[in-house]
């Protein structure tokens, strides 16, 4: 566990030195809400239509920019050799996996951080703390489990031809049923149901994350194994 | 080689003998099926005896699937994978033609062809999830590594659907649920009289042995495949 959060250690600095992925996931997130904003513009006095909008205006918007650093995080490694010496580290393989896993989603939820205010402002939202804190869990739960099938398949499409195209075709497909409790708690955060209104959908999100986690653990090895 | 494929086609004539029994019988042996307040119910619900059948054996063949990539990654012997990609070709098939089937009732009975229903989401699901495994078998030359890659990715696809499938109990579906449901679900009258159920079991054999009969030729095909590509290429190792 400890060597894992070495390895995640070493990828943020790499990230925060650079801000290379950050940036551009946050932009892409940010043009995202934007061009759903104009073209809901004619609804965005209604609340009620909002909160039927948003929640998959959101999961879009962190799911795509999501995609773009995933589809990244391998190839930096491959790029200059450092796969091979990342294989050569005497640790576990899985233990690479748990470290990718513990540095991507902490990219992925700064950036969600950080895109959040732009959404209230954009779609016409005040949310008060007890909101905010519940929409980051719903929020963290949901992310941990795209990060999760992500980081597996983007290690599985690195030695594909046409990498950056498979990557969300394989995964999007995988996620749909992350995705679905996700947008739904989502919607009950925003309708302003309480913990209990989305409590269904948490403990559902709760358990995709840990048979996700424990199966990519077990076969990550075999996919970077060669 | 020859014996096999007299075997092969043993089972494919008893396929099409038991598929065409099928048929006959969902036409014109099953008498016109009333529900509970006994209003008759309209001649669509007979697409009920194909579609079940096909569900279960597009869920048999994602298992055949999965458990073929668990073994593949135990012992990287060639068979497993053959048997593996095998199955998910006529899966992905087989849950095709569950939407189809489905989509057509739902049409006369709902009135549209599809609503966001759970049910029908992780049937959706499962078939895009089998298409991506074709289409990432597709972009790898290496075999071994084909194999290996494809091995991983049907067993974390497959993990995804019983989960979906089990989540079902937490929604209310408006997919009818025909056995053991008492709640939730529109027209769930369950499944009463022998004739009904002899059509059923009769579809539910007819369609195995088409899975089976389907499932020989291809694994026959893909084995002279493989002997094919190792008289041109020889580099194979792996006993088949």
């Amino acid at each position: 566990m400890i060597r894992s959060l070495y390895i995640a250690a070493k990828d943020l600095k790499a990230e925060f030195r650079t801000k290379q992925m950050f940036n551009s996931m946050l932009i892409f997130s940010l043009i995202v809400l934007v061009v759903f904003s104009i073209s809901f513009g004619d609804f965005l006095g209604d609340s009620s239509k909002v909160e039927k909008l948003a929640p998959g205006v959101l999961w879009v918007a962190f799911t795509f920019a999501g995609m773009l650093g995933l589809s990244r995080t391998f190839v930096m490694e491959s790029e200059n050799g450092c796969l091979e010496a990342l294989k050569l580290c005497p640790v576990d393989r899985s233990t690479i996996y748990t470290g990718k896993v513990f540095s991507n989603l902490v990219i992925v939820f700064l950036m969600e951080i950080v895109t959040l205010p732009f959404f209230v402002v954009l779609f016409n939202y005040s949310l008060d703390s007890g909101t905010l804190l519940l929409l980051g869990l719903v929020l963290l739960l949901g992310t941990l489990g795209f990060i999760v099938v992500g980081t597996l398949l983007s290690a599985l499409t690195l030695s594909t031809r046409t990498r950056e195209l498979l990557l969300p075709v394989l995964l999007l497909p995988v996620l749909l049923p992350v995705l679905i409790p996700g947008v739904e708690a989502t919607a009950g955060v925003l309708a302003g149901n309480g913990l209990s209104g989305i409590s269904s959908e948490l403990r559902l999100l709760a358990v995709y994350d840990l048979i996700f986690f424990a199966i990519s653990h077990l076969v990550f090895e075999y996919v970077i194994s060669d | 080689m020859a014996a096999n494929s007299r075997k092969t086609g043993l089972l494919a004539a008893l396929a099409a003998g038991a598929m065409l029994l099928a048929v006959y019988m969902i036409f014109f042996y099953l008498p016109p099926i009333r529900d509970e307040s006994g209003a008759v119910l309209s001649g669509s619900f007979r697409i009920f005896f194909f579609h079940m059948p096909i569900a279960i054996t597009a869920y048999l063949a994602f298992v055949v699937v999965f458990v073929s990539s668990v073994f593949y990654l135990r012992e990287k012997a060639l068979k497993w994978d053959i048997y593996a990609r095998s199955a998910a070709e006529i899966g992905a098939l087989f849950s095709f033609l569950v939407l189809v089937t489905g989509s057509i009732w739902a049409k006369d009975a709902w009135g549209w062809y599809w609503i966001w229903d759970l049910r029908l989401t992780t049937s959706l699901v499962l078939f895009l999830v089998y298409l991506s495994y074709l289409m990432l078998r597709k972009s790898l030359e290496e075999p071994e590594k084909r194999a290996r890659l494809a091995a991983v990715f049907g067993i974390v696809g497959f993990v995804s659907v019983p989960l979906s499938f089990l989540s079902i109990r937490l929604w209310r579906s408006a997919h009818p649920l025909m056995f053991g449901g008492n709640s939730g679900g529109s027209g769930g009258s369950g499944l009463e009289g022998t004739v009904l159920q002899l059509t059923l079991a009769v579809n539910f054999i007819a369609y195995i042995l088409l899975f089976a009969a389907l499932f020989a030729v291809k694994v026959e095909n893909e084995r002279m495949q493989e002997a094919v590509d190792e008289k041109r290429y020889g580099e194979f190792e792996e006993g088949i």
